[in-house]
């Protein structure tokens, strides 16, 4: 490789040094300041988030909604990235086309019709209903359950793609092998599928739960003004209160949140992956 | 044999749980996008499911509908230079990762790649926070440049992806036989990664027409994009318009979608 190469990697790294990391810099040193003009440091900012138990409880309740949906988008994930796996290419490429039309799909087109879908009068509750499952209309819309659900379905295809990519990269004299020596395919698929795959799913995990606690048109629409996560939060503090400084705290310990999980579960799956290759 | 028919119970019952809940999964993926395009095509005032007659009446609303038409044609001409400006610096930046191996080119992939990690909303207000300290208002170039930052990283995935089934003897071979990097280039690798180019530019232009978080910050009320104006839409006055664009969105997405996935195996390319 000669040194040209290289250089062609400057010009978007001038972008993102311009664009990206002196705007969090600059975000950095405004959430140390008591006011937008800047001119004393101070740690007010934090003080006030950490002693106001109204902000924690928004933290504990975003970070937790990430484990939510992320658990949801796996036990439903993995059979189709499986299914997928074992399907004809024909059947594949359909399979796929479906599971990745959610996510090119607009997010509010499709939180819009989560609204139609969940709404009092929604296609839910019409169904639920005739069915005589429920007497009243259940309140879906504006609820945590009904964040989750949308969530699951639009971050579903992050999920998908990565533990379908392990599992079509995995040997299938592996599996065929644990069959031969007499294993069922429940116990096949606990000790030699699910183990495998788990660099896969931890990246589905990643991709998965950083996408739905940041997802603030999601959030806002099917949660409403009720339900306030972390986004909706730097939103409200940034533009409605128009307090720029404590808007640029939240953001900060936010993103310090979401850089914590995520060198968490990648420090799990390198692990996994070492502990694969011994 | 009571061994054989424990054995097939074992492939049924993993077949039936597995199939069950793809099945469970598919239809909550998939009834959605089916149920708003069917909203889109009622005859009445309300947005209910299932329509009580079917008429194309809001379709034709949107042709009077001039703040939507605007925010969508701002949309799109921000999603036009977004993919543009990314193909071409994601690229760029793609060719030397692939193929240098120092630290610091890892460092710079991390870097290109958190965008897509990190809380986007976050990263609006502080492009707004930078904007205003360095003494501007937000306008549709500083838009364009937010954008890119976060669209950059599917162009570089897709990119980095074919690249990386690049056979180097084809290289060497161009370069033996006295072709010049860029004719190298431009003959040779670009023919080869196409397809992975043109899916990290599919990738990014959805991904930009779709934005909020960036917009959100970085746009004024001239400048009002598309997701914006049917989320303020959807907020406060949910009319059936908005269903009607949105059923417009659904159809010319699954277009595109049919023709990324012809001409550049967009289902391929995304594994």
């Amino acid at each position: 490789m000669n040194v040209s190469d290289t250089k062609l990697a400057l010009p978007l790294v001038a972008l993102f040094v311009a664009f990206f990391i002196a705007p969090l810099l600059v975000l950095l040193a405004l959430s140390l300041h008591g006011d937008v003009a800047m001119k004393t440091w101070t740690l007010a900012n934090y003080a006030k988030f950490f002693s106001d138990s109204f902000s924690t409880s928004i933290l504990v309740d975003t970070l937790l909604l990430g484990v939510k949906a992320t658990l949801v988008c796996l036990v439903f994930g993995f059979p189709i990235a499986w299914l997928c796996a074992r399907a004809g290419a024909r059947w594949q490429s359909v399979l796929l086309f479906l599971v990745i039309l959610p996510i090119l799909t607009s997010v509010v087109v499709r939180t819009f019709s989560w609204i139609v879908i969940l709404g009092r009068q929604g296609v839910l509750n019409q169904i639920a209903m005739g069915l005589g499952l429920v007497n009243e209309p259940l309140k879906l819309l504006y609820t945590e359950t009904g964040v989750v659900m949308v969530l699951a379905q639009v971050q579903m295809p992050l999920m998908v793609l990565p533990i379908l990519t392990v599992l079509s990269r995995m040997d299938p004299n592996l599996a065929d092998a644990s069959r031969v020596l007499g294993a069922g395919e429940w116990r096949t698929l606990w000790k030699v599928t699910l183990p495998l795959s788990i660099p896969g799913i931890i990246a589905g995990c990643i991709l998965t739960y950083s996408a739905s606690i940041t997802a603030f048109v999601t959030q806002s629409l099917i949660g409403g003004a009720r339900l306030i996560y972390m986004p909706l939060n730097i939103y409200q503090q940034a533009v409605g209160a128009n307090n720029w400084p404590f808007a640029a705290a939240i953001s900060i310990i936010f993103m310090i949140a979401v850089i914590a999980v995520v060198a968490v579960l990648s420090a799990i799956a390198r692990r996994s992956e070492t502990h694969a290759r011994a | 044999m009571p061994a054989r028919s424990a054995v097939q119970w074992d492939v049924l019952s993993i077949r039936l749980v597995f199939g069950v809940l793809s099945a469970v999964a598919l239809v909550f993926l998939i009834a959605p996008t089916l149920i708003v395009l069917i909203t889109s095509f009622t005859a009445s005032q309300s947005l209910r499911f299932p329509p009580s007659g079917l008429s194309l009446r809001w379709y034709a609303a949107l042709w009077d509908a001039d703040q939507m038409q605007r925010a969508a044609w701002n949309s799109l001409v921000i999603a036009f230079w977004t993919t543009i400006i990314s193909v071409v610096l994601g690229t760029a930046a793609a060719l030397a990762i692939a193929r240098g191996r120092s630290p610091l080119l890892r460092a710079a992939d991390l870097l290109f790649m958190s965008p897509l990690l990190l809380p986007a909303l976050a990263f609006g207000f502080a492009a707004l926070i930078f904007v205003n300290k360095l003494g501007f208002t937000p306008n549709i170039p500083f838009l364009v440049l937010g954008h890119v930052i976060v669209c950059v990283p599917f162009v570089l995935r897709t990119t980095l992806a074919s690249l990386s089934q690049l056979d180097p003897a084809l290289l060497e071979a161009s370069e033996s036989l006295g072709g010049s990097s860029w004719m190298t280039f431009r003959r040779v690798i670009l023919p080869l990664i196409s397809s992975g180019v043109g899916a990290g530019a599919f990738l990014a232009f959805m991904a930009s027409f779709d934005n909020v978080p960036v917009s959100l910050f970085l746009a004024d009320e001239r400048t009002e994009v598309l997701p914006i104006h049917l989320w303020q839409q959807i907020e406060t006055n949910l009319d059936v318009r908005t269903a009607a664009a949105s059923g417009l969105i659904v159809i010319a997405t699954l277009i595109l979608m049919l023709a990324a996935e012809k001409f550049a195996g967009l289902t391929r390319q995304m594994r």
